[in-house]
């Protein structure tokens, strides 16, 4: 995982470019090891002292006529009420999911926004602790509902439709007790990871890289940093972009996980 | 030329989810030019289309990172 052509480069002119690891997402602040406090944590309980001050100061006087606080908030919460809630779930048994919802949709939008938000700029989920917290929810929430539904026996039978000639039933029973309790979870928390790890990844990789170029490199390569730099702000951009976008898409799939355990097969 | 084999493998688990997610969303875009109104209900199943196609590309590259 190094830059080879600039890391050769970089060798000729003395001195090497360092490419971003894994390792430079790992940032103790206080302490090291298993209780070290590390940037993470500190900007997951700023994100969530933020959302309780923000949502307190704009829901506290709340108004018939909004204030622009107050319109905001209610304009994310509607969407995520509406536009996921009551759209995935159904209008019959979605109001108890919704604080559900809408706190992960805002504790990841805000969290991920910090990865491009100046002064913190370190995208939380990309600690793969985090998102698997957040799924453990999820999953626990999901299985939890759909068996006590019907019972653990009716939930387990339902994984296999109807219907099924009896031959290939213990194969599609594998498959989808699989697919229900290791693949869902999984990608549930890779995803998140995955796109803000790799995001940022990139952001890093184009920033320093451009630096290196522009401090160290020659007369083309100054200009070749110029334009990393360039890049570095689109990317900011479409990073913003897909941090919105994986924040609806975990809520999105987590009402859909919901959905599907309150669903009439099951 | 030296480096990780394990990003070309990335590489390699990248081709599918590009090409489906190229689908869903050409498939997300007629569906809206023949019917517009019909893009709210659209837009909800085309994302959750993209991110179940996604996670192959996911799998890819947190595996490389993994076994390297």
């Amino acid at each position: 995982m190094s830059l080879n052509v600039l890391g050769s480069l970089a060798t000729a002119t003395g001195g090497g470019y360092e490419s971003p690891t894994t390792a430079d997402f790992y940032q103790p602040l206080l302490n090291d090891g298993p209780f070290a406090i590390t940037r993470p944590a500190v900007v997951m309980m700023l994100s969530v002292g933020l959302i309780a001050w923000w949502l307190i100061a704009t829901t506290k006087r709340a108004a018939i006529i909004p204030s622009k606080g107050q319109w905001v908030t209610e304009g994310i919460y509607g969407f995520i009420r509406n536009g996921v809630a009551r759209d995935i779930i159904g209008s019959k048994d979605f109001l108890r999911f919704v604080p559900l919802l809408f706190s992960m949709f805002v504790l990841i939008l805000v969290n991920n926004l910090f990865g491009v938000i100046p002064p913190v700029q370190f995208p939380t989920m990309s600690r793969i602790g985090f998102p698997i917290a957040l799924t453990a929810v999820v999953y626990v929430v999901y299985h939890f509902i759909g068996i006590r539904r019907v019972g653990p026996r009716v939930y387990f039978k339902s994984l296999v439709p109807a219907g099924l000639p009896g031959w290939i039933v213990p194969f599609i029973f594998f498959l989808e007790v699989i697919t229900f309790f290791v693949t869902r979870p999984l990608t549930l928390a890779l995803r998140l990871f995955g796109n803000m790890f790799a995001g940022h990844m990139l952001l890093l990789l184009f920033i320093t890289g451009g630096e290196f170029m522009v401090i160290h490199g020659g007369f083309g390569l100054k200009i070749a940093g110029a334009g990393s730099f360039a890049l570095a702000f689109v990317l900011t951009i479409f990073e913003a972009l897909i941090e919105f976008l994986q924040a609806y898409i975990f809520t999105l799939l987590a009402a859909t996980y919901i959905a599907g355990s309150l669903a009439d097969e099951h | 030329m030296q480096g990780n084999i394990a990003i070309l493998g990335y590489g390699l688990s990248a081709i599918g989810p590009g090409v489906g997610i190229g689908l869903i969303f050409a498939a997300y875009i007629n569906g809206v030019a023949r019917q517009p109104e019909a893009r709210g209900m659209l837009q909800s199943i085309a994302i959750l289309g993209f991110a179940l196609a996604e996670a192959l590309a996911i799998f890819g590259l947190v595996l490389a990172f993994v076994f390297k």
